[in-house]
């Protein structure tokens, strides 16, 4: 109650909060990853733009490795369940994650589709994000790494046009690189270039989907990572 | 179009915190936003006009304070120029961001008994 004249207004006070807006995805994705780990799961979110290939990059990935490691994957886009029929003809134990008119995934959108999915004996979980170089940077799935895809068909400056999505990931795939030779004004160090001014430690793979250039070394990055999980009974 | 999805975010947390101190009348609020935190402060302001309507900050307006990325070497504390090669011209190290991916409620006013 005012102090001053005793007119009965009530005070108005600040009071200091100083709280993530996001914490309740913060909170879920938490928790997702508490999963993950606990089973021994390396989770990949992998974003990029609509078209980037990162459905191919899948498709790509569960090719090469054969039966030797076992992939799981959330497949999410605005509408239809095509990316996720894909990557099930593709091998690849697949569920769709229709958003409507959302156009990112949040962690609890994630938690309730892992409700339905079994993950028994998977090595590797690939989110595949909606198609999209804004939204999805900003929301914590519960993922271990954050992947981007970036085709060289794209335009050289896009990492200075979206620095935040960029500036998120732990490896940037730069895919479809068997374009190249019918590009000649596409100049590939133009676009490490870039993505050096929006990522401190520029960390890039260069990648074709069709002819299964630099699969190797992509293999190779997500054996390293999962090597590195901290999985609590081998700790 | 997140910055809907934040607003909601933002005012589920204004409520909770404005229940916890008494439940009164909530009259402004103070939000942080990071220039490479992913979200546009016009179109956070804009999704908040719509959907403060009914809500427990139906009368409370919303200022957005920006933050610019601040880039800085984690050994000698050299600030990087936004736009340059992210590496420490001195030390050769890779830069940290300091400041400029923030998403925070920093404060409400808000009536108490």
């Amino acid at each position: 109650m005012c102090q001053d004249c005793g007119c009965g207004d009530p005070d108005v006070v600040p009071i200091d909060v100083q709280h993530r807006i996001l914490a309740k995805n913060d909170a879920t994705a938490s928790h997702n990853r508490e999963h993950f780990t606990d089973d021994g799961i390396l989770c990949v979110n992998l974003m990029g733009s609509p078209g980037a290939g990162k459905t191919a990059v899948l498709e790509a990935t569960a090719r090469a490795c054969g039966d030797a490691r076992r992939f799981a994957a959330l497949a999410g886009d605005l509408a239809t369940d095509h990316d996720a029929e894909r990557l099930r003809v593709a091998g690849i134990r697949s569920r769709a994650i229709t958003t409507g008119q959302a156009c990112h995934l949040d962690a609890a959108l994630v938690h309730r589709s892992l409700h339905h999915f079994d993950l028994g004996g998977v090595d590797y979980l690939f989110i595949e994000n909606v198609g999209n170089l804004v939204c999805p940077a900003v929301y914590d799935l519960g993922q271990a790494v954050n992947v981007v895809a970036l085709s060289v068909t794209e335009g050289e400056d896009k990492p200075l046009k979206y620095p935040t999505m960029f500036q998120k990931a732990d490896l940037v795939l730069l895919t479809k690189t068997d374009l190249l030779r019918h590009l000649p004004h596409v100049k590939v160090e133009k676009i490490y270039d870039a993505l050096a001014r929006v990522m401190p430690e520029p960390n890039v793979l260069a990648l074709s989907s069709l002819d299964d250039a630099g699969l190797a070394e992509w293999l190779a990055w997500l054996e390293a990572r999962r090597a590195e999980l901290q999985v609590p009974e081998l700790a | 179009m997140h910055e809907y999805s934040i607003v909601q975010a933002l005012l589920d947390q204004v409520e909770a915190v404005a229940a916890r101190n008494g439940g009164g009348t909530v009259h402004h609020i103070y939000v942080k936003l990071g220039d490479l935190a992913g979200v546009d402060s016009d179109l956070l302001q804009t999704a908040y006009e719509t959907f403060r309507t009914g809500s427990g900050c139906d009368g409370a307006c919303l200022t957005i304070e920006r933050v610019p990325p601040r880039w800085v070497c984690p050994v000698c504390d050299l600030s990087l120029t936004t736009g340059a090669i992210l590496r420490c011209s001195n030390c050769d190290e890779p830069a940290r961001l300091a400041a400029g991916d923030e998403i925070l409620l920093q404060r409400i006013e808000m009536e108490v008994p």
